[in-house]
């Protein structure tokens, strides 16, 4: 189990160096989940009152859109310089090698949700500050969820010519229970006297899906990787 | 390291791509202290070859065999034996030339990481460019330092697809001699080539591809060239 998590943690080390040296993913991810947020902003805040619940939901879909284009943006890399297939030759479990990358992602998404909350609570008059071990409780749970079926699509896909389309499209319709849990439980916070019962059921949620997304990676990763 | 093997068997290899195949019942054994050539024309099925045999590609059916363990059961024991110079010379771009040989000692779990990281640097003669990111070398520096990251542990098996592609002449020269080293100790060396001056007096035996079958092979001591131009000749005739 130690040298299970000692090569997770190596490859994970490794595509954040990769990161700081390129900082291609990150800027373009979080550029990309502002851009989204204004645009949001211009449509949905009349006379500086935002509609009713729309930053949570809000949020969610720039975590989403985001990290959607992160995860391509990862495996692309690999892809390039066909690095994956020296990760799968290495000697250790190839399951290791998913939850590094996997590790990676959430790094760069929880990167990308420091500017978006502030960002989302400016725009959209949201009070997050008021719950804020109940946000990030559900922003990792959610994100979690999100990114461990990201994660294994996106290795499952590299090799496909259409994977630009098809990860969108396969990975939208597992996730949004994810999606939706994440944007009720945040929803919740966001009232006027903050729900935090409720708050705490949708993140009971988010934790249960994370378990059964990343059991079922972690069971399927080696043999869709094996050509 | 605990397993090990003295013999690499491919037996009745078949590979198809959809309808295509691209290799059809191989047998072949490569013995340990030998260098064994894969010759053929482009898309003869020697890099689909080289791939089944570094686990990374499963056969459609046959099986091939290191040692007593067959390539179906390939675990991390296997996989440590094995070391792969492929077509795309699997190295981050972004990293420096020693910390891409770091990352992949560690990711094999080998001991004293900088010293093994810097004899392979001066191997390859790039101890003065160890700092230096790989996406500024060229074709043959990269080359070189492919080379030491697929050698770095000390694998028994070591699968070279095109290996002297982008090497000047001393650079040529300087890998024959280190594949000749690899022979003496023990190591099952398989190589495809097209550069077959540089192969000349290297290949212990020579394996003839073409359209996925294996046409000959041979361990005569004739002209390699000779040799490969009969075999294609004679195969196109029949």
């Amino acid at each position: 189990m130690r040298q299970f998590f000692r090569v997770a943690w190596i490859v994970m080390r490794k595509d954040l160096t990769v990161e700081v040296r390129s900082r291609e993913i990150l800027y373009t991810t979080v550029f990309f989940a502002v851009s989204c947020v204004l645009v949001f902003a211009f449509a949905l805040v009349r006379e500086g009152r935002p509609m009713d619940d729309a930053a949570a939901g809000i949020l969610w879909i720039a975590i989403a859109f985001a990290g959607t284009l992160g995860l391509g943006r990862t495996f692309e890399r690999e892809r390039h310089t066909e690095t994956l297939r020296a990760l799968m030759l290495a000697p250790s479990d190839r399951p290791a090698i998913y939850v590094g990358k996997l590790l990676g992602v959430l790094a760069l998404l929880a990167i990308v949700e420091a500017v978006l909350v502030p960002l989302v609570a400016l725009l959209f008059d949201a009070p997050f500050a008021r719950s804020p071990l109940w946000l990030v409780a559900l922003l990792a749970a959610g994100t979690t969820g999100f990114a461990s079926v990201g994660t294994l699509f996106a290795a499952m896909l590299v090799r496909a010519r259409s994977r630009d389309v098809l990860l969108p499209v396969l990975l939208y319709p597992i996730t949004i229970p994810v999606i939706i849990a994440g944007v009720r439980g945040t929803a919740a916070l966001l009232q006027t006297t903050p729900d935090e019962p409720m708050a705490r059921f949708w993140a009971a949620l988010l934790v249960f899906f994370d378990v059964v997304f990343v059991t079922l990676s972690l069971w399927t990763f080696e043999p869709l990787m094996t050509e | 390291m605990s397993f090990d093997f003295d013999e690499l068997v491919f037996a009745d290899v078949s590979r198809n791509f959809g309808r295509r195949r691209a290799l059809t019942r191989v047998n072949l054994t490569c013995h340990a202290g030998q260098i064994v050539g894969l010759l053929g024309p482009n898309g003869a099925g020697k890099s689909t070859l080289l791939a089944i045999a570094s686990t990374l590609l499963a056969p459609s059916s046959g099986e091939v065999r290191y040692g007593a363990a067959t390539g179906r059961d390939a675990g991390p024991g296997l996989r440590s034996r094995l070391g792969l110079l492929g077509h795309d010379l699997y190295l981050y771009p972004e990293l420096t030339a020693r910390e891409n040989l770091q990352f992949f000692a560690r990711l094999y779990g080998l001991n004293d990481v900088d010293a093994t990281v810097a004899r392979a640097l001066d191997r390859a003669g790039l101890a003065e460019r160890a700092d230096d990111v790989v996406s500024g070398f060229s074709r043959g520096m990269r080359q070189r330092l492919a080379l030491e990251r697929a050698l770095l542990h000390g694998p028994r098996l070591l699968l070279l697809d095109e290996p002297f592609t982008g090497l000047d002449d001393t650079s040529g020269q300087a890998l024959v001699a280190r594949l000749r080293g690899l022979r003496d100790q023990r190591r099952i060396v398989l190589v495809a080539t097209h550069d077959l001056d540089l192969a000349e007096g290297l290949l212990d035996r020579v394996a003839v591809l073409r359209d996925g079958r294996l046409l000959a092979v041979d361990d005569s001591s004739a002209s390699l060239r000779e040799r490969y131009r009969e075999t294609i000749t004679s195969a196109a005739a029949r």
